[in-house]
């Protein structure tokens, strides 16, 4: 009996092996394990036996049937893997057919920029003042120390807006006034920086635009010096343009600033690019703005932020900026 | 201002080295080159050559053959475009071989079958002044025992110069002389600097007395400081000698005539401006200076009649008939002539502001106007102006008469000025001692002696100098200190504020902004703020938009009341580039009208967000996000039709029971007017008010641990009954066990009554204390019914 037995699990192992899906399995479990198999009855007909025999094929019986059921285990890892096989097969997917679906938005360059020059003197104890982009004579020119015959008005080539008096009230050629609302409002220690949009009657080509944005920082704190202003440029050219460039101050004038400077950052061959004016406050500001210059001196730099932009990103053109092409825009 | 390293020479014979580090020790001192252009350094192989034979080109009639003798007594045939020239005539030639300096190299060819073996050259093409017109004749140019043959350079005695172009600030009215800046210059690099003397011995005129022939009145000293003047006899209108003429040339200056040229070269190489009459325009010599009476007119020089201002400084006759405009233009009355035989020749100190008042208003920027309203000296140099000129004419031959008429009026006041060095180091960060500050000053012609204060501490007594109009405070003074010390020497430092940096709560939430907008696939865009005329009229909005004053373009002369008409145009160019969907936001400034009694406009900080291609709801969904990044408190949509957008698809935004903006769709009618193709969702809020507004309070809210219940309920809702009131229906009824509301359909058409849609609502009903039975389900469920349908003409849906 024990010997069909094993003969009977050797065609069982065989057959499992060979089956090709669950049903076939499941008819070949019933066959081989069920309550009419070899295995099944065989067990059945061990009581018959005398005891010394009957654990012997006892023993043998439970080893047979529990190899027909490592068969059968087998066989359903075999065909469970077959068909998750098949599974992932008809699921597989070219992820390269889905790239760039879904679509962020852009910052604008200028924004970018802004954003950036923010951060450099935010981390420098800076905080970030605006202020109205139409604005009055007093703010843009006589607060500043510029009187109504000075002949450095007439350099800021300013675009005037047909209110008030002829020339009182114009779009600010400079956020210069920013400093005059911030000294009239705060009293000091100031540190600021104040970036927005100015104009000037520039016609539009590829290197000006008669809106464009600026930033301009203002200091004024007891015993603020011109190395201050120097040493502050320094570290903010450091910080945002990199390490290896350097920074000069040029004696220049500006009627808000006395001693007054165009600072210049080093080029990789050696030269120096101008970048912007700087200078000590004048006194005349400090009194415009009830601060009493023998108390308190300050500082003030500006310089412009598309340029900067345009520099970075190689522009050719700078009315990119403004066009608003979108083959422009999600460039960046 | 363009000075020449041979000019400066002339005052600081000293100045030496290599021009380009001479270049950074003039931007070291403020004077910024912007160009720099070496002179006079004439190629290798450029000789002295004699025209023998001019010619016609045989078969060309834009060039002529030219026989020259280059020394060796033969005639070499050359081809030359210009005509300029005479047999005789002496010439640079280059011989073949010669490398230009523009890198061509000269050889021997044909041109249209013509031998040509070198080339005649011109001044520009040797770079000896800019020229191009014809060739260098210079018969009268050549030194004694020069040759042909001989280097152009040495017949020519050229020297090498260096030629300058400066960049002068509006507070250096001395630099805008020769010799201002050689002054600076030779401080700099610590060389000796003085003026010539130019006297004159007398002549057969200084017999008469200036006093006998003019008689000078100032009559408001506020407008004219001093005004000096003479007369020169034996005048005739010739040509410059060449030397003058090329300085001039160098300066940028064309020669004119022999008067006209020396005026200018006083007036560069000094800095005092200065005018010519003819003298027998002027009855009795006699002149008044006073302002203009408003509506008095002047014929000016350039043929212009000009109508006055009581600012505007006069020069009258004796009869009171203005001859001249003080500092700006002379009149065309007594303007000099082929005929002038006697001068009198001018050189006043005018009242800065008015020279600027008058410049601007009339638009007549001139050498000397440039001059006068920065400022130009008062004191010695006027009258070392007139030896100067008078001098320079007196090689032509003009004699003038003995003495200067000399009036003065108000000049500024240059009493000694109390300068504290510790003020001057504390503003610097400097540790200069007051005799280095004193050191400095000096080098340039500042009154500067240390003095002894009481506290022991030495401070300063400054003078500044006549030609530093400018210059007046203890900081002017620190500037000049700065200047000369070196802004590279100052030491640098880093202050540090007691407050930390920062970016306000306001503009840390327009970043967020920004980020979610861009999280929602829109571009940025930034366009320019100024409209046409008519753009908002065309964008359906009131045409209430600021003009500007001096446009640039009609297409740019009204600043923007909204942000719409700027978006279109944007849409609209790219729709016309084939980019049709694009999705955009702005955030910028909008200019309203001034209130009453303000001056400046009600200027406010809008976002807008243009969706091509998409309909309201779209801009809805933008709302919403931002709604809920911002933490916006109570956002409801209030039915209107905002001027400009689509009279039925659109809304009012109000946030906390303040309206902050509108969304919807654009005015198919507005579209059109931009061809734009549409639907354009459109939203647009005022940004500064919504992100200072009130923000929604985020406290935790405990999450129930108990099963959801869901229930769908649909309802037939007429058109004039929002989707909002529904809602606002459902949470009454539900109270607090409904967590969840979410309108899942939305259906008209078929089985629906017309003006009626469905609206189909999943609830999901949740307690925090308990499973809720079927029961209360079922009572809550019908609470929900029962308060909808209470509204006229809303029923359940079966």
């Amino acid at each position: 009996m024990i010997e069909t037995l094993r003969q009977t699990a050797v065609e069982a192992k065989a057959r499992l092996a060979e089956a090709g899906d669950l049903d076939a399995l499941a008819e070949l479990d019933v066959e081989f394990l069920g309550k009419k198999s070899a295995v099944t009855l065989a067990k059945r007909q061990l009581g018959s036996l005398d005891p010394d025999e009957r654990r012997t094929a006892g023993q043998a019986v439970n080893e047979i049937r529990a190899e027909i059921e490592t068969a059968v285990e087998s066989a359903r890892d075999r065909l469970a893997q077959a068909a998750r096989d098949l599974q992932l097969a008809s699921e597989r997917l070219d992820l390269t057919e889905f790239r760039n679906q879904a679509r962020r938005g852009s910052l604008h360059l200028v924004t970018q920029s802004r954003d950036r020059l923010e951060d450099v003197f935010v981390g420098m104890g800076f905080t970030v003042a605006e202020g109205p982009e139409v604005e009055s004579a007093w703010y843009n020119f006589e607060a500043l120390n510029i009187p109504e015959w000075h002949p450095a008005r007439g350099s800021f080539d300013t675009i005037f807006v047909d209110l008030g008096e002829p020339e009182e009230v114009m779009l600010r050629s400079h956020t210069s006034p920013v400093q005059i609302r911030t000294m009239e409002n705060q009293k000091p220690p100031i540190y600021i920086v104040a970036p927005g949009r100015t104009f000037r009657t520039d016609t539009a080509d590829a290197t000006h635009l008669p809106a464009f944005n600026q930033i301009e920082g203002l200091v004024v704190d007891r015993g603020i010096t011109m190395g201050d202003l120097a040493g502050t440029i320094d570290e903010f050219v450091h910080t945002f343009f990199g390490g290896g460039v350097e920074s000069r101050l040029r004696p220049s004038y500006f009627p808000f600033t006395e001693p007054s400077a165009e600072f210049d950052i080093s080029r990789a061959d050696g030269s120096w690019l101008e970048l912007g004016g700087c200078g000590m406050v004048h006194p005349n500001v400090l009194r415009n703005c009830g601060i009493d210059p023998d108390e308190w001196q300050g500082f003030a730099f500006g310089f412009g932020i598309d340029r900067l932009a345009v520099m970075r990103h190689e522009l050719d053109d700078i009315r990119e900026l403004v066009n608003n092409d979108v083959r422009f825009l999600r460039q960046f | 201002m363009k000075v020449a390293l041979s000019w400066l020479r002339e005052f600081a014979p000293d100045i030496d080295g290599d021009p380009v580090e001479l270049s950074e020790a003039l931007s070291a001192l403020g004077l910024t080159v912007e160009d720099m252009t070496l002179i006079g350094d004439i190629v290798d192989g450029v000789v002295l050559a004699k025209v023998l034979d001019l010619r016609p080109h045989p078969s060309a009639d834009k060039i002529q053959l030219v026989d020259v003798d280059a020394g060796d007594g033969q005639a070499r045939q050359v081809c030359c475009g210009a005509f300029n020239m005479a047999v005789g005539d002496l010439i640079p030639f280059a011989t073949p071989g010669t490398v230009m300096p523009d890198g061509l190299k000269i050889q021997q060819r044909k041109m249209r079958g013509e031998v040509s073996a070198g080339m005649c050259c011109s001044g520009a093409e040797l770079g000896l002044n800019d020229d191009h017109e014809g060739i260098l004749v210079l018969n009268d140019r050549v030194v004694p025992g020069a040759e042909l043959g001989m280097d152009v350079a040495a017949a020519i005695g050229a020297e090498p110069d260096v030629l300058w172009d400066l960049e002068v600030n509006a507070n250096r009215p001395d630099a805008m002389s020769v010799a201002g800046v050689a002054r600076d210059l030779a401080a700099a690099l610590g060389v000796d600097f003085s003026f010539g003397d130019y006297r004159v011995a007398d002549s057969s005129a200084a017999d008469e007395d200036v006093n006998e022939l003019l008689n000078v009145e100032i009559l408001d000293p506020t407008l004219c400081g001093r005004f000096v003047a003479t007369v020169l006899r034996g005048v005739t209108v010739g040509t410059s000698p060449q030397w003058m003429a090329d300085r001039l040339r160098l300066a940028g200056m064309r020669p004119l005539n022999s008067i006209v040229d020396i005026s200018n070269y006083v007036m560069l190489e000094l800095g005092q401006p200065n005018h010519t009459f003819d003298l027998a325009t002027i009855p009795n010599g006699r002149l008044r200076v006073r302002r203009a009476v408003p509506g008095e007119k002047l014929t000016t020089l350039d043929g212009l009649e000009r109508e006055l201002t009581a600012n505007d400084g006069v020069i009258t006759n004796e009869s009171d008939e203005i001859v001249s405009l003080a500092g700006v233009m002379g009149g065309a009355t007594t303007e000099i002539s082929e005929h002038t035989t006697d001068v009198l020749l001018e050189m006043a100190w005018w009242d800065p502001p008015t020279i600027s008042r008058t410049v601007k208003r009339l638009n007549l920027v001139s050498e000397a106007s440039s001059r006068f309203r920065r400022g130009v000296d008062w004191g010695e140099n006027v009258d070392r102006s007139m030896r100067r000129f008078i001098q320079l004419a007196a090689e032509l031959g003009i004699t003038a008469v003995r003495g200067f008429v000399d009036v003065a009026g108000d000049t500024p006041d240059r009493a000694s000025l109390a300068v504290r060095s510790a003020k001057i180091n504390g503003l610097l960060g400097t540790e200069l001692s007051a005799a280095e500050m004193a050191g400095y000053l000096s080098s340039i012609g500042f009154g500067a002696d240390v003095v002894v204060a009481d506290g022991g501490a030495e401070d300063l007594a400054v003078t500044i100098p006549t030609w530093r109009w400018d210059t007046e405070t203890e900081t002017d003074v620190a500037e000049e200190v700065a200047r000369l010390h070196g802004y590279e020497n100052i030491v640098r430092t880093v202050p540090r504020g007691e407050l930390p940096g920062g970016l306000t709560d306001y503009q840390a939430r327009r970043r967020l902004v920004r980020q979610v907008l861009v999280g929602c696939g829109c571009d940025e865009t930034f366009p320019m703020p100024f409209l046409a005329p008519g753009d908002l009229l065309k964008a359906g909005l009131v045409d209430n938009g600021v003009p500007l004053s001096n446009p640039l373009v009609a297409e740019q002369s009204v600043l923007r009341t909204s942000l719409l008409p700027g978006q279109l145009k944007a849409i609209a160019y790219n729709q016309s580039h084939r980019n049709a969907d694009v999705r955009f936001f702005e955030i910028g400034h909008v200019y309203l009208p001034p209130p009453t009694d303000q001056l400046l406009p009600d200027e406010r900080e809008h976002l807008a967000v243009a969706l091509a291609g998409e309909e309201a709801p779209q801009a809805v969904a933008v709302l919403d996000l931002l709604e809920r990044d911002l933490g916006l408190p109570n956002v409801v949509l209030r039915s209107a039709s905002p001027p400009g957008l689509h009279a039925t698809r659109s809304a009012e935004v109000i946030v906390a029971g303040s309206a902050r903006g509108v969304v919807g769709e654009v005015d198919p009618v507005v579209l059109e007017n931009y061809g734009v193709a549409g639907p354009v969702a459109w939203l647009e809020l005022n940004l500064g008010e919504l992100l200072s507004g009130p923000r929604r309070r985020r406290k935790y809210s405990p999450v129930s641990k108990y099963p959801s219940s869901d229930i769908d309920l649909a309802f037939e809702v007429p058109d004039e009954v929002t989707a909002a009131a529904v809602e606002s229906s459902l949470r009454k009824a539900a109270q607090a066990l409904l967590t969840e509301i979410k309108l899942f359909d939305v259906y008209r058409g078929e089985g629906l009554p017309a003006d009626t849609r469905s609206l189909a609502y999943r609830l999901r009903f949740q307690a925090h204390d308990r499973t809720l039975t079927d029961v209360e389900v079922a009572d809550v469920r019908q609470a929900c019914i029962d308060v909808v349908t209470s509204r006229p003409g809303v029923s359940l849906r079966a």
